[in-house]
C-alpha cells in the first residue's frame, strides 16, 4: 500500500488512505453494489442513445411484434427484442431503460426536496425554539404517525381533487416529487434540529451575536458541515425508500401515467396480463427495480456503518 | 404511573384532534361538498339552501366540532363515488383488513424475532450471514413486487393458492365476515399475509439482531458470564428480555404501518378491505372516504400506542416504580 | 486460615501473552506476564490504563473480548490448566471457583431483574439447592455484604439501590458459590470517594473470612497500599516490578514504580511537590525497542535502548530493570546518562 501511495497525487492518496475508503474496499458486497448502482444509472441516463427502441413513441410500435418472449428462453424470441415485448409490441428492455431513468429522476428529486424542507425546518426549529419548535416538532410527530406512502397518497388525492385529470397527468412528475418529498422530511429536520440545539449555546454563536453578525448565518456555516454525515446517510437510505414509494404509487395507479411510465407503471401494466402467463412483461422491470433498490440500500447500510463505528 | 398514563391519554387525544383537523380541512375545503352532492344545473338558491341546511355557513370552529362529534359516532356523510354512507362502507370492509393485518403481524413476529435472536447470537455463522443477506433483499423488494412474484409462482405457475379475493368467508356475530373458519378462506389468506408481513419480518429480524448484538456487549451480560450462568440463561433470560422494549416499540409502530401497507397488498390481491377502498377514493378524489380513513388510521394508531405504553410497564421495572417505591432506600 | 499450609499456589500465570489482531497488525497487549497468587492472598495489580492489567484479569476468567485471545503461556488454577478449557468447562469454573467484580456496579446488574432473582440464579447454577434454600442463602449474603433490610431489599430492582449498595450486591454475587479467587477489576473506580474505602474494607474483610484470594486490579496505588499483600506493577503489557507491598511502596526498585510512588501524596510527610513522570505510556503500536520505559526513564543507558530486561531480583522485590543486573555487564554504563 505504501509503495503505491507514494506515486499518487496528494488528494488521491488522502482518499485511498482514509478509513472510509478502507472499509469500502474491504467489503466486496459494497464494491459490487457501487458498481451495480453506477452501471444502472449510466445505462438509464444514456437510454436515448443506447436503447434499441423508443418504446413510448406510438409511431414505432407494431402490434405484430406483440408478446414476444425473451430471446434466451424461447425459440419464438426475436433478437431485436432481447427481453421480449408487451402486448403493444413495446420492447421491454428499452421500456426498462427509460423507466429506470424516470424512477431515478423522481427518486433523486424527491430526496432533494425532502432534504431541503427538512434542513430548513430543522434549522428554524432548533434556532428559534419555543413555539416555532413545538409546532414544527408536533407536526413531525403526527406525520410520523402515518407511513410515508399514506402521506404521499393523501397529498396526491388532494391535488387530484383540486385540478383536472388531464392537468394532473401533465404535472404528475412534480406532484409525485412533491408528495414524496413532503413525506420524508421529518428525519432530516430532527437531525439538524438536534445539532443546532447543541451548537446554539456554544461561545462562537454568542460571540457572533455580540459583534452583530447574524448568528443564523454563522450557524448555517458551522452546523451544516457537522450534519453532513448523518444527512448523507439518511439521504442514501431515503433514496431507496423514495424509489420504492414512487414505484408503489405508480403501481397503485396514482403515480406517473402510463404515457410516461416509470418502473412501477411498467410493473402495473405487466401485472394486468400476468394471469395469462406472460411473466416477462412484469418480472424484468420488477427485477430491475429490486436490483436498483438493493444496490442503493447496500451503499446506505455501508455508509451508515462506516460513518458510525459504534454500530459495528 | 397513573400520571404517566393520563399524560399519554391527553397526548393521544391531541394527536386525534390534529388528525381530525386535517381530515376536516380536507372534507370541508378541498373541493366543494355541495358540488359533489347536486347536479350541474341546480339553481344557486337551492345550493344556498342546502349549504345552510348542512351547516356549511356556520363558523369553522363550530363546523369542526360538529365534524368531530359526527366522526365519534362514525358519521362521515355520503361517499361522492357511491353515495353510500361512508361509515357503513368502512365497517363492512374493516374485518377483511384487520384479519389480513393480524395474520401478517403474527407471521412477522413469530418468524422475524427468532431469526433475529439467532443471527444476533451467532453473527459470524454462515446461516446468519445468509439470513442477513436475504433480509436485505427483503427490505429492498417493494411489497407489491413480492405480491406479484408470489402470485406468479404459487397461483399462475403452480396453481396451489388463489391469487385474488378472500375465498370463502363465514359471518361471525352476523356482521363480521371471517376467513378463519373455512379451508378456502385460510388458503386465500396465505399469500396476502406473507406479502404484507415480509417487510415487517425483515425489519423485526434486523432490529432484534442489532439489539441483541448491542445487549451482548453490555457489562451485565459480561458479568452474567463471569457468574458462570449457562448460555441458555444468558441468551434467553437476560439478553432477549432486554431487547424487548425496542422490539415492542417497533412492533407497535409497524402494526400501524401494516394497516397502511394493506393498501398495497389489498390492491395486488383484490382483497376487499379498507385499503382498497382508500385507493379507489384517492383515484376518484372521494374526499369523505379519505377523511374517514384518515381518522380510522389515526384512531388505530393511538390505540396501538397506548397498548405499547402499557406493555412497557410490564417489561421494565424502572418505569413501574417511577415516583413510587424508587426512592424508598435510595442512598 | 490454611492459606500457606502447602506450597502449591492457588493461581499460577506463566508467560501469558494476549494478542489483538487489528487492521494495522497484531497488537501484543499482554507480553510474557508471570505471577502467582497464594491461597487467601491479595495481589494488587497496578498500572496506567492500557498497561494490560484488566486484560490479564479477563484472560484469567476466560472472558477476553474477541478478537483478543491468549496467544501463549499458561494459566493454572489449583494446579489445573484452565486457559485452554472448552467454554462449557470454563463456565463451570467461573462463579464457582473464580468470582469476578467489575468496575461499574451501575451496569453490572441486569436492570430488568430483581437482585434476588440474580442471586438465586447464580446460586442455583453452582449449588444443588432448592429455590427456597437459595433464597435464604441470598438473604444471608446480602446481610453479609452489609445491606440493611436484606429480607425486603432482595426483591428490589438494581435501580432502587445506590452505587455503593449496588457494588455490595455485586460482591454478594461474586461470593455466591464460595470461590477460591476473586478477580476484582477496578471495583471502586466508578464510586464516590467517600464510599470507596468502605467497599475496599468490605472486600478485604469478606475475603479474609472466607479465605478467598483476590486479584485486585486498579490504577490507584493508595488502594493497593492499604489492601494488598503483594503488588505487581504493569507497564506496556509487561510486569515492571513485583514484590511484597510494603517493600514496593517503601523501596521501589524500578524507576517507573518510583515515579508511581512519588505520585501518591502520603499523609504524614509533607513534600513540596509531587514527583511526576514526564511523558505518557507508549501506545501498543509504538512500543520502543529495548526497555519499554526507556523514553521516560531518567536512568536509561545504552543497553536499555536495545535489550529488553526481564524480572530480576532487586532488593526485596523483583524488577525488570537493568539497574539491578548485578552479575551482568550493564550496570556501569548507566552513570553516563543520569544527568541527561
Amino acid at each position: 500500500m505504501t509503495d503505491r501511495s507514494t506515486s499518487q497525487p496528494g488528494w488521491l492518496h488522502k482518499v485511498t488512505d482514509s478509513d472510509i475508503w478502507w472499509s469500502f474496499k474491504s467489503s466486496s458486497l459494497t464494491v459490487i453494489a457501487a458498481i451495480g448502482t453506477i452501471l444502472i444509472v449510466v445505462l438509464a441516463f444514456l437510454s436515448p442513445v443506447l436503447a434499441p427502441h423508443t418504446p413510448f413513441d406510438p409511431a414505432t410500435l407494431s402490434l405484430s411484434d406483440g408478446l414476444k418472449p425473451p430471446v434466451l428462453l424461447s425459440p419464438d424470441g426475436d433478437w431485436a427484442f432481447p427481453l421480449g415485448t408487451d402486448d403493444q409490441g413495446r420492447d421491454i428492455l428499452s421500456s426498462i431503460m427509460y423507466g429506470t431513468r424516470l424512477s431515478l429522476i423522481v427518486g433523486f428529486a424527491s430526496v432533494v426536496v425532502a432534504m431541503a424542507i427538512g434542513i430548513a425546518l430543522g434549522l428554524l426549529s432548533g434556532y428559534f425554539g419555543g413555539a416555532v419548535d413545538a409546532l414544527i416538532m408536533r407536526i413531525a410527530d403526527v406525520q410520523l404517525t402515518f407511513p410515508a406512502i399514506l402521506v404521499a397518497l393523501l397529498i396526491d388525492g388532494i391535488v387530484r381533487s383540486v385540478i383536472s385529470v388531464q392537468r394532473h397527468d401533465e404535472i404528475a412528475v412534480f406532484v409525485i416529487v412533491g408528495a414524496i418529498g413532503l413525506s420524508f422530511w421529518v428525519q432530516y429536520a430532527r437531525t439538524v434540529r438536534g445539532s443546532v440545539m447543541v451548537e446554539k449555546n456554544k461561545e462562537y454563536v454568542q460571540a457572533a451575536r455580540v459583534i452583530g453578525l447574524s448568528p443564523l448565518l454563522i450557524m448555517v456555516r458551522h452546523v451544516l458541515p457537522n450534519v453532513t454525515g448523518p444527512v448523507l446517510v439518511i439521504a442514501t437510505i431515503n433514496l431507496g425508500l423514495a424509489i420504492i414509494t414512487e414505484a408503489t404509487l405508480s403501481f397503485l395507479g396514482v403515480g406517473l401515467p402510463s404515457t410516461e411510465p416509470s418502473l412501477g407503471t411498467l410493473i402495473r401494466l405487466g401485472n394486468d396480463v400476468l394471469q395469462s402467463g406472460d411473466w416477462w412483461i412484469t418480472v424484468f422491470p420488477a427485477a430491475t427495480l429490486a436490483a436498483l433498490v438493493l444496490a442503493v440500500n447496500l451503499l446506505g447500510d455501508w455508509l451508515r456503518d462506516a460513518l458510525n463505528p459504534k454500530l459495528r | 404511573m397513573i400520571a404517566f398514563i393520563l399524560r399519554r391519554l391527553l397526548q393521544s387525544i391531541a394527536v386525534l384532534l390534529t388528525v381530525g383537523l386535517v381530515a376536516f380541512s380536507l372534507f370541508r375545503y378541498v373541493g366543494d361538498p355541495i358540488n359533489s352532492m347536486v347536479g350541474q344545473d341546480t339553481p344557486a338558491s337551492e345550493r344556498e339552501a342546502l349549504r345552510e341546511r348542512l351547516g356549511l355557513n356556520d363558523s369553522p370552529p363550530i363546523q369542526f366540532l360538529r365534524f368531530i362529534g359526527n366522526a365519534a359516532q362514525g358519521k362521515f356523510g355520503l361517499s361522492y363515488r357511491t353515495s353510500e354512507p361512508v361509515g357503513r362502507m368502512i365497517v363492512e370492509r374493516l374485518p377483511a383488513t384487520l384479519e389480513l393485518s393480524f395474520c401478517a403481524a403474527v407471521f412477522a413476529l413469530f418468524v422475524g424475532v427468532p431469526m433475529g435472536v439467532y443471527t444476533g447470537l451467532y453473527p459470524k455463522h454462515w446461516s446468519s450471514r445468509l439470513m442477513q443477506a436475504v433480509s436485505l433483499i427483503g427490505i429492498s423488494l417493494p411489497t407489491f413486487v413480492i405480491g406479484i412474484l408470489l402470485i406468479l409462482v404459487f397461483a399462475v405457475w403452480l396453481h396451489w393458492l388463489p391469487s385474488f379475493g378472500r375465498g370463502e368467508t363465514v359471518m361471525l356475530f352476523g356482521w363480521w365476515p371471517t376467513n378463519f373458519l373455512t379451508v378456502k378462506g385460510l388458503q386465500a389468506l396465505i399469500l396476502p399475509s406473507i406479502t404484507l408481513g415480509l417487510f415487517q419480518l425483515t425489519l423485526l429480524m434486523r432490529l432484534v439482531r442489532s439489539e441483541m448484538l448491542e445487549v451482548m456487549r453490555t457489562d451485565y451480560i459480561k458479568f452474567a458470564r463471569a457468574r458462570g450462568l449457562t448460555n441458555r440463561a444468558i441468551n434467553f433470560g437476560h439478553a432477549l428480555k432486554n431487547t424487548l422494549v425496542p422490539v415492542i416499540t417497533v412492533t407497535g409502530l409497524q402494526l400501524g404501518a401494516l394497516i397502511a401497507f394493506a393498501i398495497v397488498t389489498e390492491t395486488v390481491f383484490a382483497w376487499p378491505g379498507v385499503g382498497q377502498l382508500f385507493i379507489q377514493s384517492v383515484q376518484f378524489s372521494d374526499i369523505p372516504v379519505m377523511a374517514a380513513y384518515l381518522m380510522l388510521i389515526g384512531l388505530l394508531f393511538v390505540l396501538i400506542n397506548l397498548t405499547v405504553d402499557l406493555l412497557y410497564f410490564v417489561v421494565d421495572p424502572r418505569l413501574r416504580s417511577q415516583g413510587g417505591t424508587a426512592r424508598v432506600a435510595g442512598h | 486460615m490454611a492459606a500457606a499450609s502447602n506450597n502449591q499456589p492457588l493461581l499460577e500465570v506463566r508467560n501469558l501473552r494476549v494478542e489483538f489482531p487489528t487492521r494495522r497488525g497484531t497488537l501484543l497487549a499482554v507480553d510474557d506476564v508471570s505471577f502467582d497468587i497464594a491461597p487467601g492472598e491479595v495481589l494488587g495489580v497496578v498500572g496506567e490504563s492500557g498497561a494490560g492489567k484488566s486484560l490479564t484479569g479477563n484472560a484469567i476468567i476466560g472472558l477476553l473480548e474477541p478478537p483478543g485471545r491468549v496467544a501463549g503461556g499458561e494459566i493454572r488454577l489449583e494446579g489445573r490448566r484452565i486457559d485452554n478449557l472448552p467454554y462449557e468447562q470454563m463456565r463451570k469454573i467461573r462463579g464457582a471457583r473464580i468470582g469476578a467484580i467489575f468496575q461499574d456496579p451501575l451496569t453490572s446488574l441486569n436492570p430488568l431483574y430483581s437482585v434476588g432473582r440474580q442471586l438465586v440464579e447464580t446460586i442455583q447454577t453452582h449449588k444443588p439447592l432448592s429455590a427456597a434454600q437459595a433464597r435464604t442463602r441470598a438473604i444471608d449474603l446480602l446481610k453479609e455484604v452489609g445491606i440493611p433490610g436484606a429480607e425486603m431489599r432482595i426483591d428490589h430492582y438494581p435501580h432502587q439501590f445506590s452505587g455503593g449498595m449496588r457494588q455490595r450486591v455485586v460482591i454478594a454475587l461474586a461470593l455466591c458459590a464460595d470461590p477460591r479467587l476473586i478477580v476484582a477489576d477496578e471495583p471502586t473506580t466508578a464510586l464516590d470517594v467517600s464510599i470507596q474505602a468502605q467497599i475496599i474494607a468490605l472486600l478485604k474483610r469478606l475475603c479474609r473470612e472466607h479465605g478467598t484470594a483476590v486479584m485486585l486490579v486498579t490504577h490507584d496505588m493508595g488502594v493497593i497500599a492499604e489492601t494488598a499483600d503483594r503488588v505487581a506493577v504493569m507497564y506496556a503489557g509487561r510486569v515492571a516490578e513485583i514484590g511484597p507491598v510494603r517493600d514496593v511502596v517503601k523501596h521501589a526498585r524500578h524507576p517507573y514504580t518510583k515515579g508511581l510512588m512519588g505520585s501518591i501524596p502520603s499523609l504524614g510527610v509533607r513534600t513540596d511537590r509531587l514527583t511526576q513522570i514526564d511523558g505518557a505510556m507508549p501506545r501498543l503500536t509504538e512500543i520502543p525497542s529495548g526497555c519499554a520505559f526507556n523514553p521516560r526513564c531518567t536512568f536509561k543507558g545504552q543497553r536499555c535502548l536495545v535489550e529488553r530486561p526481564n524480572l530480576m531480583p532487586a532488593g526485596d522485590t523483583r524488577a525488570a530493570c537493568w539497574l539491578h543486573d548485578r552479575g551482568g555487564v550493564g550496570a556501569p554504563i548507566l552513570k553516563e546518562t543520569v544527568d541527561a
